[in-house]
């Protein structure tokens, strides 16, 4: 099956580690994850600039190492990204902010890859939506 | 066929930008023509008020975004009567023309849609 997961809760949040174990398994089940796709405060998921503490689950960092190691297609929504302080080094450059801090397992997009993705999807799983 | 999407907004407008975030989902599929319903439920309901001073807040007023998703091809509008009983708001006085629904026509909408968004 096609799964395309949305994450709309921070790192921080407990919905975070619970949709990475559900990512990680829908792959050990023979399953294709074909978009991950942050929104709301999931994109904080995306920042570089979040350090846990040495005896804490860095989540955000976990995430990172996902995406990467599956080479993953990891889309963050652009709009909701710029809202909360999450920008790659284009946008960080166009709107004048002193640094990036895309993660670069990730890539700043628009809500149409949500869509797109769904099209194709068998199944669109969001996690941390209120 | 193109897969539909039901997006279930249930912040109120001044709670944050979520109730925005539900409606952006829903104007960006519209411009590919998908066919997407919106399904106002809990605080949600409160999007629907009319003559709204989101100004007073410092904040920008959504009923006007909302009035544009007829343009952008979504027309398929819901409100949960219980949440606008409980909130008394009376659904003859909304922005928007929306189908009231009651718990189990709730049921039947949201197994009817291929993929479900709760923002």
């Amino acid at each position: 099956m096609k799964f395309v997961i949305a994450l709309f809760s921070p790192a921080h949040s407990p919905v975070s580690r619970r949709a990475l174990r559900f990512a990680e398994t829908v792959l050990a089940g023979g399953h294709e994850i074909t978009r991950l796709f942050l929104y709301q405060d999931g994109v904080h998921i995306a920042s570089a600039n979040i350090v846990t503490a040495q005896d804490e689950l860095d989540l955000a960092g976990e995430w990172e190492r996902f995406v990467r190691s599956h080479a993953l297609d990891g889309v963050v929504c652009i709009a909701a990204g710029l809202r909360r302080g999450v920008l790659d080094e284009q946008e960080a450059k166009r709107h004048s902010c002193p640094a990036a801090n895309l993660l670069p397992a990730w890539e700043l997009s628009g809500l149409g890859q949500l869509h797109e993705a769904a099209q194709q999807a068998d199944r669109l799983v969001c996690f941390g939506g209120h | 066929m193109a897969r539909s999407m039901l997006i279930i907004t249930r912040q109120s407008p001044w709670s944050g930008p979520s109730a925005r975030e539900a409606l952006d989902i829903a104007l960006a599929g519209g411009a590919f023509e998908l066919p997407l319903g919106i399904l106002f439920l809990d605080d949600g309901v409160f999007q629907l008020v009319q003559a709204q001073q989101a100004g007073q807040l410092q904040q920008k007023d959504v009923t006007a975004n909302l009035q544009a998703l007829p343009m952008f091809g979504v027309e398929s509008l819901y409100a949960a009567q219980r949440s606008l009983q409980e909130r008394g708001l009376d659904q003859n006085a909304l922005s928007l023309p929306v189908e009231v629904l009651d718990d189990t026509a709730l049921r039947a909408l949201i197994n009817r849609y291929d993929h479900v968004i709760t923002l």
